[in-house]
């Protein structure tokens, strides 16, 4: 049928089209220029706050970007058709290439050209002894020299710098290997993160992740069980001049049980992530947890221990809730921010001036209400829900506010309760993830760098040299091609060629050398 | 007190520069030929140094052949540029090791010390080159950089002397900003040599001014000098970007998240392949190669200057405080 065979045609017209050297030349270009809003706008995956801050700035053309994919340009459609298509070229570049590069292999070079004299370098001149003497001179000048020679009746040619296609087709398969390696790390790779504070433990299932994400081919059943307690961190903060507060070193202190049930204790640092099983645990961030104890109008402990609190500022101001549903006869919630080094502002507020815990304070308001029916369905553990909670007033109508230093208990009014400031803990964030692929990647990359170096040294070149018989002499004519711009001394070898044939004297030097 | 000399090491370079750089202008413009050798050079171009490539001939300008004689002038300021240029290298070298000193610790931590670094691998590079290649028609460029680059560090990019922050102690750093700072040495010069590649080639078609401009290389031998240093600094490119995955898989726990930095890299990385892939194998030499040339100079430059001071993200370690 000549559908079919249009069909074909047409086929066979668009792998011809797809696979050449400009069509990839082309898509490599169009997939930097597809990179660059990429960095430039904010992108949802790592900084979604920048993203809603960006719509909300320009609410006229933002929502357009957005639907085109531009806050996620690295998982947009359009972005992966470019690289699939990008990827499906360089194949079909490399598997052709190779093939020529293996029959080269076993091939000697070709015969010299037709005539000689319109190749770079050319020389002539005459020499002592028989033509073969001759050849037979230049070829062990050539041999000594590495190159690979083809030797006829009448000529020599010679071939050298192969290496440099082997290097470029290492390179050229590296990369679809680097390819392969990213592409099955994304389906395979889990990554999640987990908040733990110093003397708690985290175990390795779904349910004490607080953010999980997970390539399409993983899935949860395969989580290597292990354990992981927060023995001890320390942090150490520039208290020098420059820099005042900066973060300078971070360690943790942990102790692993694997699946084995083997406990070793290990030592966790930012560039020093521990490797459990197949997990590797990566240090992200850290903060305060107060430990508090609330007791409600009964008298009875509604809550007692650290509370999580998160972060706001460079000196850890941070801020957090804490709930007491069990309190009775009314449960009791407090809003509060934790100061590590308090001290006054200017205005009256209280400010945090320094990110280590010098001068904690734990500023706090106060909610109550009647008791709630359990619903057993989640909650933030950050976010107070307000429903059906009254905040607590001084006499004039204010809220309530208490400042509380270690140790301190602050007695709630009419008899609600208190809460006590015990002291504090710090936490951790960790991140857990796997990374499957990431060898092959990194040496698929090494490889390619390798590979490339080699190729953009390596310079081949190709000499040739003809005889003619004379009664006693030999004519001789020698010339040489670079296949590769950018190599000099082609003269200078030709000419220690042409000296090696045992040159007597010069015919006619050509003025015609530029380089082709 | 080592910090204070430092600095003042820096800034004097800083200053030399500019005062070489002035001796470079007035050696371009004191160049005045004669009508009789600018048809001359027209005729003979310099096939010579072409085709004996890597020889010393190669690297040289051509002016022995058939350009006209150097002037006493022009010769005495070109000598006293570099002269001043030497200085001022020695200097700005001394404030990098001082600085190190000062640190306890390789001066690589924020972006003040990024760029003197490079910049003092670029300034001894080009020395390397107009002592042994002849090449000292790089002179007003080269010392155009230096003073530009040199001026922002000691002005923009200047930070005291701090420890490193903690995502920077690691190896796969050192050796992540090793490899940075000498390609990008590597990719000024040879963008530099790409646009006076391009002005080169417009004075030849034009049959030759007859300034400064015929005293440097035929625009072919520019060409291939940019394209050496474009090739030597891609590899090391392709490295410097892999060894900053390591590291990240090492501080974050991921090799690759379209960080603005990373992504800028990857698009200079990118340009730079097509530069040389074009030029190898569509045969794109020349004034469109030394155009792309340009443009990955560019994109180095923005991302180097314009991601750290304008965007945001985990490479935020310039340490300047906006
Ligand atoms: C259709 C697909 C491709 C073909 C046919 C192809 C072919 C080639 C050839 C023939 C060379 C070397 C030319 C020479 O021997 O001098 C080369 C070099 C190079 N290619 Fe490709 N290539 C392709 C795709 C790609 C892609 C997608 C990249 C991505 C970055 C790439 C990066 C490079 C680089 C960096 C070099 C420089 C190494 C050198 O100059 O030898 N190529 N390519």
């Amino acid at each position: 049928m000549s559908v079919a065979r249009e069909l074909v045609s047409w086929l066979r017209f668009a792998w011809a089209t797809l696979s050449s050297m400009r069509t990839a030349l082309i898509l490599l270009l169009v997939l930097g220029i597809a990179a660059i809003p990429g960095s430039l706008l904010p992108q949802r995956p790592t900084n979604p706050i920048g993203v809603s801050d960006y719509l909300a700035a320009n609410p006229v053309w933002a929502p357009w970007l957005d639907r085109l994919g531009f806050f996620d340009v690295f998982g947009s459609v359009w972005f992966a058709a470019i690289y699939l298509l990008l990827f499906i070229s360089l194949i079909g570049c490399i598997l052709p290439r190779t093939a020529t590069y293996l029959k080269a292999l076993r091939d000697l070079p070709s015969a010299p050209p037709g005539s000689l004299d319109r190749l770079p370098g050319h020389t002539a001149g005459t020499a002592v002894g028989t033509p073969a003497a001759v050849l037979d001179a230049a070829e062990a000048h050539l041999r000594a020299r590495r190159y690979r020679v083809r030797r006829e009746a009448d000529s020599v040619s010679a071939e050298r710098g192969y290496l440099r296609e082997t290097g470029n087709l290492v390179f050229h398969i590296c990369l679809v290997l680097t390819l392969i390696g990213l592409a099955w790390g994304s389906l395979f790779s889990f990554k999640g993160t987990a908040i733990i504070v110093e003397g708690q433990a985290f175990s390795n299932t779904l349910t004490q992740y607080d953010e999980f994400g997970a390539g399409a081919a993983f899935a949860p059943s395969q989580l290597s069980p292990f354990t992981l307690k927060l023995d001890d961190f320390e942090v150490k903060f520039e208290t020098g001049p420059v820099q005042q507060g900066a973060a300078r070193d971070f360690t943790a202190h942990v102790t692993v049980t694997d699946a084995d049930g083997a406990t070793t204790r290990q030592v966790l640092e930012v560039n020093g992530p521990l490797s459990v099983g197949s997990n590797n645990v990566h240090l992200l961030g850290h903060g305060y947890a107060p430990v508090v104890t609330v007791r409600d109008g009964s008298g009875q402990v509604a809550f007692s221990g650290p509370v999580v609190f998160l972060p706001q500022d460079a000196n850890f101001r941070s801020e957090g809730v804490i709930k007491a549903p069990d309190a009775r006869p009314e449960r009791l919630a407090f809003e509060g921010i934790f100061l590590p080094t308090a001290s006054s502002s200017g205005s009256g507020g209280m400010v945090s001036v320094f990110p280590d815990a010098l001068n904690p304070q734990l500023l706090v308001n106060v909610w109550a209400g009647p008791p709630k029916a359990e619903t057993g369905a989640p909650e933030n553990v950050y976010a107070l829900d307000k429903t059906g909670l009254t905040q607590l007033t001084k006499g004039g109508g204010d809220p309530l506010r208490a400042g509380l230093e270690v140790g301190t208990t602050y007695q709630l009014p009419d008899g609600r309760g208190s809460l006590s400031f015990d002291g504090w803990k710090r936490w951790t964030k960790l991140q857990i993830s796997t990374s499957p692929g990431g060898w092959l990647v990194l040496v698929s990359v090494m490889l390619a760098v390798l590979g490339m170096a080699v190729s953009l040294t390596i310079r081949p070149r190709r000499l040739f040299v003809r005889v003619h018989p004379e009664t006693t002499t030999t004519r001789l004519s020698v010339a040489g091609l670079d296949r590769v711009e950018g190599r000099g001394g082609l003269t200078d070898e030709v000419a220690a060629l042409v000296a090696a044939c045992g040159l007597e004297a010069t015919l006619a030097a050509t003025d015609d050398e530029e380089e082709q | 007190m080592t910090a204070y000399y430092s600095s003042l090491g820096m800034v004097t370079s800083a200053v030399l520069y500019l005062v070489a750089m002035a001796m470079h202008a007035a050696e371009w413009a004191s160049v005045r030929t004669s009508r009789t050798s600018r048809t001359r050079r027209t005729k003979e171009p310099a096939t010579v140094a072409v085709v004996a490539g890597g020889t010393r001939s190669d690297w040289e300008s051509s002016d022995s052949e058939a350009a006209p004689a150097r002037t006493r002038r022009e010769d005495v300021l070109g000598r006293m540029g570099l002269a001043i240029t030497v200085i001022a290298a020695f200097t700005h070298v001394l404030g990098v090791v001082l600085r190190g000193v000062a640190a306890g610790r390789a001066p690589w931590g924020n972006m003040y010390e990024f760029v003197t670094t490079s910049l003092a691998i670029a300034v001894l590079t080009y020395l390397v080159l107009a002592w042994k290649f002849g090449m000292r028609w790089l002179g007003l460029p080269v010392t155009l950089l230096l003073t530009i680059g040199q001026g922002l560090a000691v002005t923009v990019f200047y930070v005291d002397v701090a420890e490193l922050m903690p995502a920077l102690h690691s190896v796969w750093f050192v050796i992540h900003i090793i490899a940075a700072a000498t390609s990008g040495a590597a990719f000024n010069i040879g963008g530099i040599a790409a646009i006076l590649y391009l002005i080169r080639s417009r004075d030849e078609e034009l049959g030759g001014s007859g300034g400064y401009l015929s005293r440097l290389p035929s625009a072919e031998v520019i060409d291939r000098i940019s394209y050496r240093f474009l090739a030597f600094a891609f590899p090391l490119w392709t490295f410097t970007v892999a060894a900053g995955a390591i590291w990240a898989q090492y501080a974050w726990g991921r090799f690759w998240g379209w960080d603005p930095k990373e992504t800028m890299s990857l698009v200079t990385w990118i340009i730079y392949a097509g530069y040389l892939h074009a030029r190898a194998t569509v045969g794109w030499k020349g004034r469109r190669a030394a155009i792309v040339a340009i443009v990955g100079l560019a994109s180095f430059w923005f991302n180097f200057v314009g991601i750290n001071l304008l965007v945001s993200g985990l490479h935020s370690y310039s340490g300047i405080q906006r």
